[in-house]
């Protein structure tokens, strides 16, 4: 009989080791799911191109970097609310908002050029998603509404807005009446850092935020405050600390974060307002806050690890045929396979021998 | 508005619900047990794709209801294994649902997007389908509209009249008392997610056999989210799932035949209406119960529990 | 062996190599690329293209190497599908405008390569433009519509407001008014180009509204279905027939024929003669096809091919004036027919009579 038993203290070496034995279950099935669908082709080219490629070649390793920021910084924002046990699912919307409101200043400012107009439009974004978050803040301070619920409804409020204004007030002039807006000029764009991809400079902003949110959930009080709100919501009380700041905190900052991504993608590989700008990457964030165990130094691997299989996904979808919906199978089984293994931290497995 | 648009409105407006009703009422049960599954929508898609296939193939609608049902309460018993017996966070793993759902019923189903079935006729009472406005109106539904109604009743009288619905609810607002009585938690959880999974997994198979007789990727087009809103949006009270599925439901349809009739607002702002209507009822229900005790959630929703055995 | 048959296989080995040489300027199979917005399984848009490159294989066999890539979705991600294809193809056609600035951004940095971007206006050295006259077919449905109507309200269920939707809409709408002048239009916009359920509810909305003919410009067969479902509903095929989910509904169909275009372009690729090119062709080149009329008197049917043949040698034009405007100002004189440029390509209204207001 298989029991699990309580460890005294968290195992440290099942915290370094769980991940990596979630990934070598994914990689494993996923060898027995290509083996029995693909009849003539290569199983070790297909695992070749899903998860080897993306990192040898020079364009697809720019494309991973470049599809990871966005995920990044989302995650860190998120990672902060989740803590707390708040739950901000609706992270995609606040993207979308911020990404609509730092793309409106630099759409406003189209025949103006200066070094200004970047962190101009990156305010707005930040503060958009700020906003949008902050209406999830209000009703579960003041009316108990549940945050999962309000900020997933105000994501699809989000996408038809953006819709909105795509056809109206942003849309390009001079651009056929396609409900796309202007490509940015100069000012407007993320430089970028590394010539010739489209890998720009919100990926060392994603970085240094990462290491000012470790710091800041080390040493700062605030911090700890979230880690005891997310564990017992009671004992939060009992100590002191007020559970009301701690939701406006975690909504703004996981908000602000998004609306920041949102502007990122509007400025960056995008250059312009699109009705594509969302792309889930709300969702996928949420995933990588929890891949990364909430730390956000982890939170830099896991976004890299989720942004291969997007790349590499699409990669196997266009070399050999496979449908894009494998890359959604990987991500799922690796969710769960993490999320079981993670077990192993918390509890030992003891095999019992039954006493006849 | 002369009285045939009127009652073919009404029946759009039930069409378009019964989904949703199978979903929340479904996740109503999960969530009085004190868990938190966000895996709707992902147990809906793989309703939807059972249900098409198996009807493609066999041509029985009842077989196809039925492999939806196991479909949905097979993808839920992962749910069930991780959350109940490793103890993971169950907001992280629903989620993970999800996504497995929707990416599996794309895989599975990407050979069938060109295939078209038969759809579920709907019944005819002799004589009484005939009865002029009641007879179409109430009558002369398919018989999976009548189950979904039967279900919300079923699931109250469960919930409220039996004892073992008692220790569910019990469970739901305190696991460790309930536990120290001597319930067995985990059964009870465990059953109320397959239920789930089953419930999520007809109303999927409503939308591929009922709706429109075709399969897509991501047909169910956010009806799962919708659903965990209706469960909130019903605080919990199971004849609440259909008055938040009809006014969501039918906040949809009227928005396309406010387009029909040239109401002066544009569909992006005419399409927002159910989202925020959900929101508002939300609060405004709130803002009602602030001093009622029992409108409120079950007190363990989302935390895990952890014998001491 | 004797000397004759020696001389006989040189010869013939120097004729050959001669040949092989001089035929053609790419010896190597021609690599062409197709990007699609949806599944080929819509059995609308995107099946009407893929139809288009089954087409250039089975004509071109051994000298192309066809790939394909299913539901690429409008955003930045596209840049890094069209990228890829762009490392190993020669020719790639990217089949939904909102892959155009993607598209400009990769040609950029691929001027080898040759681009074909469907229902855009941005061109350059190695790209081209290219889009078909739907409105053509428009009419012909509209002037159906008319006929067949018994409500005399039509069901339109339109996608995005952009001028290639606003078109059809216009065209159809005065097809169907010149030979009814009771008819009404019911326009109900779904936001998307591709989702069975929405289409299906909105079809049922307009029927229930009075339309018992419904038109869309969505790419699934879901409205086919709720019309043939539907007592007395008859509707039309979008960019594929349709027939097979509307056996006793459709009345025809308007068919994208891309074939013979990518065709065109893939040899042109292989004969090295390949150029930019603004293509918008119709009903007369080809592009603009009919499924089967069905479902209607036989002398309807007569009828309507007189009508195709008809815009198909330019006797009729969809949009002849006198055409006003929505709010009454005057757009085309009696007989005046209107340039591609701006009045086409950026058309932004509604024409007289159309009760709706217009989207934004």
């Amino acid at each position: 009989m298989i029991r699990l038993i309580p460890r005294i203290e968290n195992s440290n070496a099942m915290i370094v080791l769980s991940p990596l034995l979630a990934l070598t279950l994914t990689v494993i099935t996923a060898y027995f799911i290509f083996v029995s669908i693909l009849v003539d082709i290569e199983v070790s080219s297909v695992f070749y191109t899903l998860f080897v490629e993306p990192l040898t070649d020079s364009y697809y390793f720019s494309e991973l970097l470049v599809k990871a920021a966005p995920l990044m910084v989302i995650a860190l924002g998120l990672s902060i609310g989740f803590r707390a046990g708040v739950w901000n699912i609706g992270a995609e919307g606040q993207y979308v908002i911020g990404g609509i409101a730092g793309s409106a200043v630099g759409l406003y400012f189209y025949d103006v050029e200066g070094f200004w107009v970047l962190p101009l439009m990156a305010i707005a974004g930040i503060l958009g998603g700020m906003f949008y978050a902050s209406i999830a803040a209000f009703l579960k301070t003041k009316y108990q509404v549940n945050e999962i619920l309000v900020t997933l409804m105000l994501t699809y409020v989000a996408v038809l807005f953006l819709s909105a204004m795509l056809q109206g007030p942003l849309r390009n002039p001079s651009g056929f009446n396609f409900p796309e807006s202007r490509i940015f000029h100069d000012s407007a764009l993320l430089p970028i850092i590394w010539e010739g991809t489209r890998v720009h400079i919100g990926l060392i902003i994603a970085i240094l935020l990462s290491f000012v949110a470790w710091f800041g959930i080390k040493r700062h009080m605030s911090g700890m405050q979230i880690k005891i709100t997310g564990s017992a919501p009671r004992a939060a009380k009992f100590a002191g600390f007020d559970d009301n700041k701690t939701v406006w905190f975690s909504l703004l900052i996981s908000g602000g974060l998004a609306g920041l991504a949102g502007l990122f993608e509007a400025a960056g590989p995008a250059g312009q307002l699109t009705p594509g700008l969302p792309q889930f990457y709300g969702f996928t964030a949420i995933i990588v806050a929890f891949l990364a165990r909430l730390h956000p130094l982890g939170i830099l691997f896991s976004a890299s690890l989720i942004a291969l299989t997007y790349v590499g996904g699409e990669n196997v979808q266009i070399d050999y045929d496979l449908p894009s919906s494998i890359t959604q199978i990987l991500q799922g089984m690796l969710l769960f396979y993490f999320l079981a293994c993670d077990i192993l931290i918390r509890y030992k497995i003891v095999l019992f021998k039954t006493i006849r | 508005m002369n009285e045939g648009l009127l009652i073919n409105i009404i029946i759009g407006i039930s069409i378009a619900s019964v989904p949703l009703i199978f979903a929340a009422i479904g996740e109503l049960v999960v969530e009085r047990s004190g868990v938190l599954n966000l895996g709707v929508e992902g147990m809906m898609i793989v309703g939807a794709l059972l249900g098409f296939v198996v009807q493609f193939h066999t041509g029985s609608p009842f077989i196809a209801v039925l492999a939806a049902l196991l479909g949905g309460m097979a993808i839920a018993s992962i749910f069930a294994f991780l959350t109940q017996f490793l103890l993971t966070n169950q907001v992280a793993t629903g989620l993970a649902l999800t996504l497995f759902g929707l990416g599996f019923s794309a895989f599975v189903g990407r050979g069938y997007t060109e295939e078209t079935i038969q759809l579920i006729t709907s019944i005819h009472i002799p004589m009484l389908s005939d009865i002029p406005i009641i007879g179409p109106m109430l009558l002369s539904y398919n018989p999976l509209v009548y189950l979904a109604f039967f279900m919300v009743y079923l699931v109250w009288w469960f919930l409220f009249k039996t004892k073992q619905g008692l220790i569910l609810r019990a469970i739901g607002d305190n696991h460790d008392a309930a536990h120290a009585i001597g319930h067995n938690v985990l059964r009870y959880r465990v059953m109320a997610i397959l239920f789930g999974g089953a419930m999520a997994g007809i109303g999927g198979a409503f939308l591929s056999l009922v709706q429109v007789p075709i399969w897509g990727e991501d047909m169910t087009a956010g009806r799962g989210w919708i659903a965990l809103g209706l469960v909130v949006f019903s605080s919990w009270q199971p004849f609440r799932v259909i008055l938040g599925a009809i006014i969501f439901g039918g906040i949809t349809i009227l928005q396309l035949h406010a387009q029909g009739f040239d109401i002066r607002i544009s569909a992006q702002y005419l399409s927002m209406l159910p989202y925020l209507a959900t929101i508002i009822i939300l609060v405004s229900l709130r803002m009602r119960a602030k001093n009622k005790t029992n409108r409120t959630m079950p007190n363990c929703l989302g935390r895990i529990f952890h014998s001491t055995t | 062996m004797s000397n004759i048959r020696l001389t006989s296989i040189l010869k013939l080995s120097l004729l050959s190599a001669v040949l092989a040489f001089t035929s053609n300027v790419f010896a190597d199979p021609v690599k062409a690329a197709f990007v699609y917005i949806g599944p080929t399984g819509d059995h609308g848009w995107t099946f009407a293209h893929d139809q288009g490159a089954k087409y250039v294989k089975e004509q071109m066999g051994d000298d192309v190497v066809i790939t394909t890539v299913e539901s690429v979705a409008e955003n930045s991600d596209s840049e890094r599908t069209i990228t890829s294809l762009a490392r190993k193809n020669d020719i790639i056609f990217t089949t939904s405008f909102g892959y155009m600035n993607p598209t400009i951004k990769v040609a950029k940095r691929y001027p080898d390569v040759k681009f074909e971007h469907a229902t855009g206006y941005m061109l350059a050295d190695n790209v081209s433009v290219y889009s078909a006259r739907f409105y053509e077919g428009r009419h012909v449905i509209g002037k159906l519509a008319g006929k067949m109507t018994k409500s005399n309200v039509i069901g339109y269920i339109a996608s995005f407001p952009i001028p290639e939707v606003i078109r059809g809409i216009n065209s159809a709408y005065l097809a169907a008014k010149s030979v009814n002048p009771d008819i009404q239009i019911k326009i109900v916009w779904v936001y998307t180009w591709y989702d069975p359920g929405k289409e299906a509810d909105a079809a049922n909305a307009l029927i229930a509204q009075g339309a018992d003919i419904i038109m869309q410009h969505t790419d699934s067969t879901a409205a086919m279905t709720v019309a043939e479902e539907t007592e007395g509903v008859y509707a039309f095929g979008q960019a594929s027939d349709m027939g097979e989910w509307g056996p006793t509904s459709q009345l025809t169909g308007i068919i994208d024929d891309w074939g013979p275009y990518y065709l065109a372009r893939v040899q042109a690729v292989k004969d090295g003669t390949w150029a930019s090119s603004d293509t918008f062709d119709g009903i007369a080149e080809g592009m603009v096809e009919f499924a089967p009329m069905a479902n209607m008197p036989k002398g309807l049917g007569d009828w309507a091919e007189r009508i195709v043949n008809g815009i198909g040698n330019g006797y009729i034009h969809p949009f002849t004036g006198p055409i006003n405007k929505q709010d009454g100002s005057p757009w085309l004189a009696e007989g005046e027919t209107p340039p591609d440029y701006p009045d086409l390509l950026t058309m932004d209204f509604y024409v007289e009579g159309i009760d709706s207001k217009y989207p934004n």
